[in-house]
Parts: C-alpha cells; structure tokens; sequence
C-alpha cells in the first residue's frame, strides 16, 4: 500500500524557494517539481547556487521564504527516505578511518543514539561497498583512496540507507573513467528500482546521456522539464550567459544528441 | 653513580635475600624521599597523582575529538579565558566576607568565564567577516590581559597576597588537597564515560559535519555537549596542570597517537593512555621538587611523549616511515636484479637451447645494459644476493641465479607479467588496482581474473613455467635478432 502511495507522491517539490547569505540573494524564487522515478541533472555556470539549492532544500541553510516538500511531507517526517552525497571536498580525508567506516554512518540514524555498530550493520555497508565496486578496499584507510574511491565511498554512504530520494552534489567531478561509469551504473540501477536522484553535474556535453530531466539554473531556474525539450543552446545561453567556449560544448553536445536519433 | 665491582653477583644475591624495594632504591644510590614518592605510600601523593593521571587520560580522550574537530585552539582561547572569572570570584568571596578561597566559587567563576569567552569567539566569527584565528587570538589575549589585570587588583587587597591564585596559571599539584583530587577524579571519570557514550555521534560530527546534520542528528547540541567537556577538563584541571598549559594536555597526546593508528577508537585510547602517563610523570616530579609547577613537568612529558611518537609512530613516526621506503627500495631493487637475470637467461636459452634444468649464466655486462643502474648500484645488488644466496658467481664476469634464486625470480617475472597483461587488457580499471608488490595479487585481484589471465599469457607461451612477456623485453645490443623475432 504504501509502495504503491510513493509511486505518486512527488518525492521532491519546491517552491518559492529564497535564499540568501547576509542580505545578499543566492537563489531567487525557485520552484520545481521532480517526477518520481526520474534522475534529474541540475546544470548551471559557478556561483548559480546549485549547491546551495541542495544545502537549502536540506535544510542545512536558512531559507528566507519558500516551501519544500518531500513525499508530500516535510524533510523532518521523511528523512529516513532521503539520501545526501555531498561534495567530496567538504571533508577531510586524512580522519582516522577505513572506507567501511564512512559508509557505516549512513546507517548511524537507524541504529540510533548510544548503540553500537553490530556486525549486521557492518555487512550491509560491505554490501554497498560491492556495489560500487571497492568492496576490496573497504579496510583502506580514507587518505590513501583515490580521488575516485573517495567518490564511489561517499556513494555508497547514501546507498546503505536505503533511501528513495538521493541528493547528490557533484559525483562525477574530478573522477576516473571507472569511477565515471560506476557513478553512472549506480544511477541507472537506482532509475531500474523506481528511486529519485537529483544531480549536480557540470560536464553539459554529457548531460543528454545521463539525465532525462535537467533543472538549469542561475540564481533562478531558467528551465526545468524533461532533457529532450528544455536541454537546448537557447536556453543553455539564458543560464551562461556569453560564456562562449561552453556554449561550444554545449552546441556541440546538442549536435551529438540530433545524430543519435 | 658508583657500582659494584660485580653488580651481577649481587643481584643474584637480591633474590636469596628477598630484596626490599626501599634496599634496591639506596642500593642504587637514590634517596629514601624519591622511593617514598614512587611508591605512593603518602595518601594524600597517591590521591594527587591518581586524580592528576587520570585527568590526563580524560584530557586525552575527549581532546581526541577536539583536535579533529579542528577545535584546538578554540580550547587555548577557552583556558585563559577562565582567569578574570577566577580573580572575580575571589574578589566576590572577598566582598561577601569570606575567609580565604573558596575553592568552588573559584571554579564556578573561572567556568562562567571561560564559557562567555568561547561565545565571544562563536559570536565574532559569526557576525563579522573575521577569520577563526582572528577572533581566537583577539578572545584569549583580551581575556587573559584582564585577568592579569584583575590578579594585580586582588594582590592589592589584605589577603590576596596569599591566596596563591598565581597557581592556576601554571598549575601546582603539590597544593591539591584530598577534596580536589576526588573532585579531578569525578570529573575525569564522567568525562570518560560521556565519550563512550557518544562514541558513535562524536566520531560522525567530527568527520562530516553537514552529512550529520542533513541525516538530523542534533549537530549544535552535539558540539556544544563537546565543547561543555573541554570546559569540565579545563576547569578540573586548573590547579594541576594551569591555564596557560591545559591546552597541551588537550592536544599533544591526541597528536602523538595519531603517529601511532589510523583508526579512531585506537587513536581516542591511546591519547588518554599517553595523557595519563604524562599526567603521572609530571605530578610524581612535581611532588618530589616541589618548586618545578607540575604543569610544566607534565607538558614536559607530554612533549617527550609527542617526540617519541614523532620518530617512532608505526604510521607516521618519520624514522619508521624513512625505514619503510628504504625497505621498499631494497626489495624492488632485488627484484629488479632477479627479473633482469631471468630474462636474460631465457633470451640466452632461447638462442642457444642447450642448457637443461639449470638457468644459463649472465653477464656483467649484458646486465648493466638491461637497466638504466649505475655500475656500483648493480655490483652492491648482487653482492646483497649472493649474500642471499640467490645467485652464484660463475667468474669475474658470469653469475648464475641459484635453485632459490631461479625459483623466486620466475614467480616475480610471472606476477610481474600477469600485472603488464591486466594493465594492458584492462586498461580502465586497472590503474586503481595494480599494486607494484606482486605477492598482493590474490589480495587485489579475484581468483577468476588470474585464472583468466593466466590463460591469456598461456596462449602466448612456448612452454616452460613463466610465460612471455606481453611485450619485447628490453634486449642488450647483441641478441637484437633473437628479442625482434620473439615480438
């Protein structure tokens, strides 16, 4: 029954959404509705507030005005459902821990306070290790993973919790191939299984491949809906403005898609 | 020290006599006054101590997470803040007319004070655009001049003169009382176990702040109850170790462990182990020399602690690490030498196609035209082998791998090979996972990915035990023909 409710519930609306650090705006009346099952590419040029919109929709910021809803719930009712990946920079690395360790803390709301980590807990965390693909590192020390295994650590924290909603804050930046296509791999099963993921993403050229909705955004959106009809150079020329040698990419990107259909 | 002319002698004779640690101690030449000490006899030293041990293993424990909280100085700025709240109180017990320090009174201002300071560092960090060491040094130094000035204020009065409140400056454990040490003792233990308690939500808030919170974990109320610790130890810890230094005991012991582990749990205990020991060291010389402040004495150990880590850490010590590389050096340079001499060998068997069992003979020569190793380098690498019985010399000139020496160098060249043929097959992937020390294979690959990569270098294989190499091995100049025709 309740599957069946979650189905059409959105898992992520926003409206009316305000931010601003000081007096300064950040984000301007953001509004936009995600379609369950959908992965969801937010785009925009350095400074447009994208991780600001995931930090803000959080609740990890004050938010000036505006509503957000997951589940058709507030984030305090439906927080077991959602996941957070958040930058790979925001952390130090060099913490006294193993990988096993860090995707163990995506289960430490479910174990609740004062327990301890059991060996249940401990398997289900080697499990999502395996399923990006470094279960063989998981006793690694964090500071001697790659820049990718950091990633694909990061990664599996979210997934251990079993969440149907994932937030993600730039996955794919400054990783390896293999990383790329694990990063990808995760995102398609979790399409396959009816969840959510909404991406931050700065690589346009791939965009198109990834993503079948894409929110553009610079301080307000400048368009929202499926990749096919908003993912277009005037629209990306709206959100980068006269950013040339992107638009490039961009423009080069749209031909790519033309040809592949 | 003067001894015996035969101290085995007599200490053999100390076990037919049942010694006496009092006998051994004047037997060495020390004074009565160091063993009485030592051997915590005195009630009121063996209380000091214990409470000052364990106040430093609570000031480890819990300065584990401040310091990767990154809140180490944050605890500086909180210690000297407590000073003007400490003269305050006095001047307020003064004013209500009691006689000498009241001891908790003192305790209570110096903890109000300490934490107005920490809030003036959190509100000038957050309402102006003013970096965290800014607020901490303007804080701590505020704070501290205006303590000084207050102490100068309470000197003036009749009996401030004698209320030794210069002490907790820099700590005296010998003027502990009884009362203080159970109080040192009390709070060091509630420390200890509020850490095991919040063990889990600690070690997450310290790691990933914002993950913390966007899984709803109380972030602020977690930090404020670390921060409330930091001041617990700090104000127990007043009269034994003092303000100026109670920072040291909160970050040099977490420091020290940190050479030693990279997991947390092991970090946490050892820092309040190192913490006690430095504690107990500095309280039991403070408590012989009573002039030397125990705080001082108990950074000293601390230090030397930190030192001894520094060189010797099993993780970091800089000695263990230099110790490390050269080792790593020396095995691949052995491997180097066995590989080249394997190779070389096949490339003479091949060509000539007589010798059965045994490897063919390798020159000098030829050797030093496989690699780009100085003459001395290649002669002391040999020599490291010959020691090790892996190669014989033949003559000047000729050397032999010997049974062992063949043997290793084949399993090397046939690792060293799988690993070329994975780098090459799997090239995406590949790069994360090859690891130069070829015994680790079976760790990193799984067994199907070598089964399978062995029948791919089998297909290219002429017979013998190790396949070829995937690519032309780097031929010395005269057997040119016989490397081109094998590629």
């Amino acid at each position: 029954m309740t599957s069946s409710r979650s189905q059409n519930e959105l898992p992520l609306s926003v409206y009316d959404l305000t931010v601003a650090y000081q007096r300064k705006p950040v984000l301007w009346d953001v509004g936009f509705e995600v379609p369950p099952g959908s992965l969801v590419g937010v785009v925009g040029p350095n400074g447009a507030g994208k991780s600001t919109l995931l930090k803000a929709v959080l609740e990890l910021l004050p938010k000036v005005s505006g509503q957000i809803r997951f589940f058709g719930g507030s984030y305090a009712e439906n927080r077991h459902r959602v996941g957070y990946v958040p930058q790979r920079e925001s952390v130090d690395w060099d913490f006294p821990i193993d990988a096993l360790d860090v995707v163990t803390m995506g289960l430490y709301r479910q174990i609740g306070w004062f327990r301890r980590v059991n060996r249940a807990h401990r398997d289900r965390a080697m499990a999502a290790l395996e399923q990006v693909g470094i279960a063989d590192l998981a006793h690694r020390q964090i500071s001697q993973l790659s820049g990718g295994q950091q990633q694909r650590t990061f990664l599996a924290r979210a997934l251990v919790q079993g969440a149907d909603l994932y937030l993600m804050d730039e996955p794919f930046a400054a990783v390896d191939a293999a990383t790329e296509l694990a990063v990808l791999a995760v995102l398609r099963e979790m399409k396959a299984a009816g969840k959510t993921a909404m991406v931050i993403h700065h690589d346009l050229q791939t965009v198109p491949h990834y993503f079948d909705y894409v929110l553009l955004l610079n301080m307000r959106v400048v368009a929202f809906g499926p990749t096919s009809e908003v993912f277009t150079t005037e629209n990306l020329q709206k959100t980068y403005g006269g950013r040339l040698t992107l638009l490039e990419e961009a423009t080069h990107a749209m031909r790519e898609r033309g040809r592949q259909r | 020290m003067t001894f015996n002319a035969c101290p085995l002698l007599e200490a053999a004779s100390l076990f037919k006599q049942g010694w006496s640690p009092e006998w051994f101690c004047s037997w060495l030449g020390l004074p009565d006054e160091l063993w009485r000490v030592l051997s915590l006899r005195d009630y009121n030293t063996r209380v000091v101590v214990f409470g000052t041990a364990l106040l430093g293993a609570a000031a480890g424990v819990i300065g584990s997470f401040a310091l990767l909280r990154k809140r180490a100085l944050l605890g500086d700025a909180l210690s000297h803040a407590m000073l003007p709240g400490i003269a305050v109180a006095y001047l307020i017990s003064v004013l209500l007319g009691q006689e000498g320090k009241s001891l908790p009174l003192l305790l209570l201002g110096a903890t109000l004070s300490g934490l107005l300071g920490t809030c003036c560092v959190l509100g000038i960090r957050q309402w102006t655009k003013l970096k965290e060491d800014a607020a901490l040094s303007i804080v701590l130094s505020v704070f501290f001049g205006a303590g000084v000035a207050l102490l100068g204020i309470v000197q003036q009065t009749t009996r401030g003169h004698a209320a030794g409140l210069e002490s907790f400056i820099f700590g005296k454990a010998s003027a502990l009382a009884v009362e203080d040490a159970w109080v040192i003792f009390g709070g060091g233990l509630c420390c200890v176990l509020l850490v095991i308690l919040f063990f889990k939500e600690w070690k997450l808030l310290c790691f990933d702040e914002t993950f913390a919170a966007s899984s709803g974990w109380p972030v602020l109320g977690l930090d404020w109850l670390m921060m409330l610790l930091i001041v617990l130890i700090s104000v127990i810890g007043l009269q034994a170790v003092g303000l100026v230094l109670m920072i040291a005991l909160l970050v040099i012991p977490p420091a020290a462990a940190r050479f030693w582990t990279d997991q947390l749990r092991t970090m946490v205990w050892l820092a309040g182990a190192l913490g006690c020991v430095s504690s107990f060291g500095g309280a039991i010389v403070s408590a012989l020399l009573p002039r030397l402040p125990s705080g001082a004495m108990i950074v000293l150990f601390a230090g030397a602690m930190f030192l001894l880590s520094f060189l010797l850490g099993t993780r970091r010590g800089i000695l263990f690490q230099a110790w490390q590389s050269w080792r790593l050096q020396q095995r691949v340079q052995r491997q180097h030498l066995l590989r080249a001499m394997f190779e070389l060998s096949e490339l003479q068997a091949a060509g000539a196609a007589s010798s059965v069992g045994q490897p063919a003979p390798v020159s000098r020569e030829r050797l030093q035209g496989m690699r780009s190793w100085s003459k001395r380098q290649l002669a002391t690498e040999i020599n490291r082998a010959v020691t090790a019985g892996l190669v014989i010399p033949l003559s000047s000139d000729q050397l032999r791998l010997t049974a062992a020496g063949q043997q290793m160098a084949s399993k090397l060249v046939h690792q060293h090979r799988l690993w070329e043929l994975y780098l090459i097959t799997h090239a995406e992937q590949a790069p994360s996972k090859v690891d130069r020390d070829a015994d680790q294979m079976e760790h990193v690959l799984t067994p199907e990915m070598i089964a399978r990569l062995e029948r791919l270098l089998n297909a290219s294989q002429q017979g013998g035990s190790v396949p070829s190499s995937p690519h032309p091995i780097l031929p010395p100049p005269e057997t040119e023909r016989i490397g081109g025709e094998q590629a």
